[in-house]
């Protein structure tokens, strides 16, 4: 169990995020302590995918502050979240498919020769290296990535966030496209990067696996957060419940009139 | 795999391919490329392959191939420049004015020995402005790069024309001339030299990379392999030198040199031309080109953005900015291209360069460059416009009229994308 007395590795106060007046995020509150595991769940659209950009820097909050090690800091682009050892691994992987792993896993932030050029030997050995730790089967270095399967691309992902210490991870549905064995892989992995006090912000889709992964739940929905819950003291039904009807964990009947948690200023939602 | 297919000979050459390392497509290329090279000589009794035709031909190419280089940049990253031509017109009239009327004005006098580089500079820096410009109006405007070119091939060509009052200004100043091609070459004691000296840098690069692979403990080719590559690389070096060295001078030429210099020339005296200077601006130019693909930040960011630009904007690149800079080294090829066309027909005319945007796209296109970004590379657009390029002057040659020779060539280019298309889905490369 993590350690949560200090101040939060990371702590997103209030954020807001709208596109065109369609509110994506609605003044929610999130925080990640060391060495621990933070689900993000919803439906598609509840504004989660939106929420973590906001933290790795692929796009800008209308208002609200990104705290780490309480201490308030601006992420106004990816090279920002990067400085902050922000990593993150997207649903689409963000991989360029005509690079080979090794360009895939330094990109822009490539190891230089003396002479100033690139030094691709040394990244293809760090490659190499990093890759006999995360997943022995990898052997296609030469290929571009995107003559590789899912699991080995989803590999060169979860290498590139890992390689550089983050110290704040951020995985987008890691095990969307992956079988069974490689979706243990990173479950594992997961669990040893928490060992090494890494936090991390986990979106999922799959209740299961955010019971068997994560320390605590945030629930959105229609960009509102629902609630943060401690994942061993609820059950699944709670979460679906959160996840589907808006309720708290023990609630009776559900949303009425739109009823988050917060006292919620907009009737706007029937 | 279609492989399975193959007779057992056919496996056996495909794995000495594969021992070498050789890229299928480049093979491809160049198999089309020798047999231009062989049905237009039997057309021709044998007048094509001459060293006075290689030689024209290699001189001819030179400016459209310092522009296709940069362009393989720019279709790389998923962009197009339809505006090279007319920007190329606009350097050359900026050059042509430069030495003729700006600097005279000066009083840097016409064929004195600041003119050539000033004049160049002047070329090189509209150029880069120019590309730059190109590039914010793409980059950070997001204005659809075919928009901005296009614009720009009606604006520059027309500032070309305002900037000389539509007037041919020439002669241009004789240091000038000589970066043009006939007008100024290495001789064959220099070529020689050059030859060998670009012989011992490719050994020693195909050397270098396999010790940094035995280094890094990565699986290398045989020695075999790297010898024949090393024997082949230097045939074709010396070879082209032999055969640039073998076009001789004219006598004529020769006895009008001696006669300047108040000299009486010895009887059979012949010289051969050795390599053009503007043959080693191109050559620069490719080596520049592809140390900066494969071996910088730079390249590598051009390359990922043409690949997945969402992937390289959320890896921390500024796209916007690789936008400039890519439109910019456009720009100055453009100016460098100018810089050759203009000196090879001594003057400025207000037409130069016309079409050129084309010849250019289709090099680098017939070169192998994907229209839908993320791979080109720099030997297959020079390639491409030695092979549009002998297409045209090997057509001339035979006597086929001027609208079939355009016809040809468009019809080959569209030929080239098909073909492209039907290797990259074989190669399940797409």
């Amino acid at each position: 169990m993590a350690d949560r007395t200090g101040p939060p590795l990371v702590e997103m106060r209030d954020v807001s995020v709208s596109f065109g007046g369609v509110k994506a995020v609605d003044h929610v509150t999130v925080d990640l302590y060391p060495g621990e595991v933070v689900g993000l769940l919803g439906h598609n659209g509840a504004g989660k995918s939106t929420l973590i950009k906001c933290l790795s820097g692929a796009y800008r909050m209308d208002s609200g502050e990104i705290l780490i090690d309480g201490e308030k800091v601006e992420v106004n682009n990816p090279r920002d979240a990067r400085r902050h050892n922000i990593e993150t691994i997207y649903q689409t992987l963000a991989l360029a498919d005509n690079l080979d792993a090794a360009s895939n896993l330094f990109l822009g932030r490539e190891l230089i020769s003396p002479l100033g050029f690139v030094d691709d030997a040394r990244m293809e050995a760090e490659t190499r290296k990093i890759m006999g730790r995360l997943n022995s089967n990898f052997k296609n270095f030469k290929d571009p990535v995107k003559a590789l399967s899912g699991g080995q691309r989803q590999s060169v992902a979860i290498a590139r966030a890992v390689y550089f210490n983050a110290r704040i991870l951020i995985m987008d549905e890691p095990t969307a496209a992956l079988g069974p064995q490689e979706t243990r892989m990173v479950a594992e992995l997961i669990n040893q990067l928490k060992e090494q006090g890494i936090g991390i912000f986990l979106i999922e889709h799959d209740v299961h696996s955010v019971m068997d992964l994560c320390d605590r739940a945030s629930v959105m929905k229609n960009g509102k957060l629902v609630g943060t819950v401690n994942v061993n003291e609820v059950t699944d039904e709670d979460i679906l419940g959160m996840i589907i009807l808006g309720k708290q964990p023990g609630e009776q009947n559900g949303e009425q009139n739109g009823a988050a948690p917060e006292p919620a200023p907009s009737g706007a939602e029937a | 795999m279609a492989e399975a297919t193959a007779s057992g000979a056919s496996t056996g050459r495909k794995s000495i391919i594969r021992k070498l390392e050789f890229d299928t497509r480049l093979l491809g290329m160049v198999g089309a490329f020798v047999l231009v090279c062989i049905v237009f000589n039997l057309l021709t009794d044998g007048r094509f392959l001459t060293p006075r035709n290689v030689f024209n031909l290699t001189i001819q190419t030179v400016s459209v191939a310092i522009m296709a280089t940069g362009m393989v940049f720019v279709i790389v990253t998923r962009h197009i420049d339809l505006s090279v031509g007319a920007l190329l017109a606009t350097c050359s009239a900026m050059m042509a004015i430069t030495q003729t009327q700006f600097l005279p004005g000066l009083g840097i006098g016409y064929n004195t020995p600041l003119v050539a580089p000033i004049a160049i500079v002047v070329g090189l820096v509209t150029g880069a402005a120019i590309g730059a410009f190109h590039g914010w109006l793409i980059g950070y405007l997001t204005i659809p790069a075919f928009i901005v070119t296009l614009g720009g091939l009606l604006v520059w060509r027309n500032v070309a024309w305002y900037l000389t009052d539509g007037q041919t200004i020439g002669p241009l100043d004789d240091t000038f001339q000589m970066l043009g091609g006939i007008g100024g070459t290495m001789g064959e004691t220099g070529s020689w030299i050059f030859g060998l000296i670009c012989v011992l840098a490719a050994c020693v690069a195909i050397w270098q990379s396999r010790r940094a692979r035995i280094r890094h403990d990565f699986p290398v080719k045989p020695v075999w392999a790297e010898a024949v590559l090393m024997a082949l690389a230097a045939a074709l070096i010396l070879g082209f030198v032999a055969t640039l060295n073998a076009y001789e001078v004219p006598d004529r030429v020769l006895a009008r040199s001696f006669e300047d210099r108040g000299l009486e020339m010895p009887e059979g005296y012949s010289v051969g031309y050795g390599i053009p200077y503007s043959v080693l601006i191109l050559i620069a130019v490719a080596v520049v080109m592809t140390l900066v693909a494969r071996r910088t930040r730079l390249g590598r960011y051009i390359f990922a953005a043409g690949g997945n630009p969402d992937a390289a904007e959320l890896s921390g690149i500024n796209t916007r900015m690789l936008t400039v800079k890519v439109f910019t080294i456009m720009g100055v090829l453009c100016a460098l291209a100018a810089l050759v066309a203009s000196a090879r027909l001594s003057f400025h005319s207000n037409d130069i360069g016309t079409l050129d945007e084309l010849r250019v796209i289709a090099a680098a296109v017939i070169g192998g460059t994907a229209l839908s970004g993320g791979i080109g590379t720099i030997y297959g657009a020079i390639l491409g416009a030695l092979i549009m390029q002998s297409l045209q002057s090997g057509m001339a040659m035979v006597g086929v009229d001027a609208p079939f020779q355009n016809i040809v060539v468009g019809g080959v280019l569209v030929l080239a994308v098909l073909l492209d298309i039907i290797y990259r889905k074989r190669t399940g490369d797409a």
